[in-house]
């Protein structure tokens, strides 16, 4: 797949929130800013699914929202397709919103409640200046690509009428009724139960599979990424931390941050073995970020180097990169 | 048994008519031991918890049926009775810490308020046993002086246990523990959960909607669905062969980050609607195993001395457990 340009650059991606605080600090040119994102490096290649995965605070949603064009970065820059989206002007801006989209995580928030389904399914497609006769056949390809049953008796009704998993295919329906290349899933399944989400991570992968879409899955749920993605990014304190094949990252993660999040992670299986997490007490604080590595003040395995600089990109196998002093050759 | 309730049916009067949220539960747990409550969202879990210490929504009420604590019937026994049981007894730690914990007081003073209020404690004696507690759950005492605002969600947590613990209860309901919290921090809340389980050898009823917590840390499970209970037995027993065609799927749907090659199995459909519950089984609508008799409410049966279950087709778990690992098998 080397051969294959990437859909989207990421270079030193950042976006700092300025904080109320002291403003006589401010003044004198102290930041207080909160680095949501901080020099954030990453590739997307088409087709692909990259799972964005973290604990609060690490940056996953803002990195997804930046992917989007949805805020401004502080600093860097994403190429998407060859065009810098800093430097879009309206009407790229507008193509751009056809042909990326988002999915939201609360699909209880994600409609409008005063439109009936079927509204919120065309609206998007009379905003893209799709031709009316086509709305019909773009519905209904898109609403069996969700495999909602009885979706045409479904239409008329408004959101407070139908089930959750029913609603969540329907926000899925409207964010690929425009037939996107790309998507950003914000976790997409954590509002809904058990049995429903089973089904909606079925319809992500065959979408995923059937139309080529190139996809991001932002979720702090590792199992449910390692179901859907191909490829795993870890994120800690607006960095990432390991980013390589899902497989090789969960089966044998090496930064230790990674190792930490593993172990942590429950399974249903009533053998597991309860050994003790490898990481030091403490939480992770986007307001007081340590120097160097963000996650050395937690990390057993830190040592003086790690508080002086930010860790380098380590290639430790095609495709899996790890940002660790540990792994320095 | 610790405590076990009897046909235990509560209902709600709503503005859409009444409902029973619980209905016929025969719960049981064990002297020190985990049970895991599980379910989905709206299977009467949450109000099957509530009510065992009493405190239950304005609009419920029990319609029927026993709760026995120590061999004694709650229900019957009068109010104060069973506000006498409440923290001394039987505490519990509600769904979001930051609900158990009052914003503008100091969480030591809300430590101090149960132990010298209920627990009848002198201030000095009681300051002690604060700071034991909160050592106890692994936060340090100096914390004490923090506003819960101060604290963060594990934190919190912690101090929602501690809080639980004040009054050495020998039954603690924990509704949904860990589940806003992030993944380090719930593996750290279960790892202290199971360690003073076993220290202070309490009981322990944790609902959860998550399997893989009660993998992690329960020694039995009760299945709930639609306000009843549709199995129940050893963790290993439940989890490992389920009986019931709802715990099958159950598993079937959950990502297993051991397990990552395996297909999820979607339940197809939706839970009935409670005020108008389908008159026998309540799964069967989206049972891919119905069978005539499940136009009949099946009633809750030994699968052997330790494991129960409510199916009519129980007989032939074994068979049903392979079809039900099939996607094409739920698609009716």
């Amino acid at each position: 797949m080397a051969d294959v340009k990437p859909l989207v650059e990421v270079r030193g991606l950042a976006k700092h929130y300025e904080r109320r605080g002291n403003p006589f600090a401010r003044r004198r040119g102290a930041s207080n800013a909160v680095r949501a994102v901080d020099g954030v490096d990453l590739t997307i290649r088409r087709g692909e699914g990259v799972g964005l995965v973290g604990e609060s605070g690490c940056g996953k949603t803002t990195t997804g929202r930046l992917l989007l064009h949805l805020i401004e970065p502080t600093g860097g820059q994403i190429v998407y397709d060859g065009e810098d989206l800093s430097t879009m002007n309206v009407a790229q801006v507008k193509e751009f919103r056809k042909r990326a989209q988002l999915v939201f995580q609360n699909p209880f928030d994600a409609l409008n409640p005063r439109f009936t389904l079927y509204r919120s399914l065309v609206e998007p497609l009379s905003n893209a200046g799709v031709p009316e006769d086509e709305h019909e056949t773009r519905i209904l390809r898109a609403l069996e690509r969700v495999h909602l049953r009885d979706a045409e008796r479904l239409l008329d009704k408004f959101p407070h009428q139908v089930s959750g998993g029913q609603l969540q295919r329907i926000v899925l329906a409207r964010a690929l009724v425009l037939d996107p290349e790309f998507i950003v899933a914000d976790e997409p399944v954590s509002m809904l139960d058990v049995s429903v989400r089973a089904g909606i991570l079925n319809v992500l992968r065959e979408a995923k599979r059937d139309l080529g879409l190139t996809a991001v899955y932002i979720s702090h749920d590792l199992a449910l990424v390692r179901y859907v993605c191909e490829r795993t990014v870890v994120m800690y304190l607006g960095r990432v931390m390991e980013d390589g094949p899902t497989e090789d990252v969960v089966e044998s993660p090496a930064h230790p941050y990674t190792k930490a999040l593993v172990a942590a992670v429950p399974t249903p299986d009533p053998q597991q073995e309860h050994v003790a997490l490898p990481i030091l007490p403490g939480r992770p604080d986007a307001t007081a970020v340590p120097s160097g590595c963000p996650f050395r003040d937690r990390c057993p395995e830190a040592h003086a180097r790690c508080a002086e600089e930010v860790p380098a990109a380590h290639e430790i196998a095609p495709g899996h990169v790890v940002h660790c002093h540990l792994f320095e050759s | 048994m610790l405590l076990e309730t009897n046909d235990l049916t509560i209902g709600y009067r709503t503005a859409s008519g009444a409902l029973r949220a619980v209905e016929g539960v025969n719960l049981a747990i064990p002297e020190g031991e985990i049970v895991g409550l599980v379910g989905e969202s709206g299977c009467g879990k949450t109000t099957l918890a509530r009510s065992l210490i009493g405190v239950m929504a304005g609009n419920a009420n029990i319609e029927r049926g026993e709760i026995r604590f120590q061999g004694r019937d709650l229900v019957s026994s009068g109010a104060r009775y069973w506000k006498d049981r409440r923290w001394r007894d039987i505490a519990y730690i509600p769904q979001s810490a930051m609900n158990s914990l009052d914003p503008v007081y100091r969480v030591g003073d809300q430590l101090l308020e149960v132990l010298i209020r209920r627990g009848g404690m002198d201030r000095a004696k009681a300051k002690r046993r604060a700071e034991e507690l909160f050592e106890l759950v692994g936060i340090e005492a100096n914390r004490l002086r923090d506003f819960p605002h101060e604290f963060s969600g594990g934190m919190r947590q912690r101090a929602a246990i501690a809080l639980a613990l004040a009054l050495d209860p020998t039954l603690v309901i924990a509704d949904e523990p860990v589940t806003a919290l992030d993944v380090i921090v719930q593996r750290q809340i279960l790892d202290t959960l199971d360690d003073l389980q076993k220290r202070l050898g309490i009981s322990v009823l944790l609902v959860t909607h998550d399997i893989s917590v009660v993998a992690y840390v329960c020694d039995r499970v009760a299945v709930m669905y639609a306000g009843k209970l549709v199995e129940e037995g050893p963790v290993d027993t439940v989890l490992g062969s389920p009986v019931h065609p709802y715990s099958m799927g159950l598993m079937n749907a959950f990502p297993d980050l051991g397990r990552a090659s395996r297909t999820l199995v979607p339940i197809e459909g939706a839970p009935p609607d409670l005020h108008d519950p389908p008159a026998g089984c309540r799964f069967a609508p989206r049972c891919p195993f119905v069978v005539d008799a499940c136009s009949e409410p099946p009633e809750i049966e030994a699968v052997d001395e330790t494991h129960r279950a409510a199916c009519w087709r129980m007989g032939e778990a074994e068979a049903l457990r392979k079809d039900a690992s099939e996607v094409t098998t739920w698609q009716t």
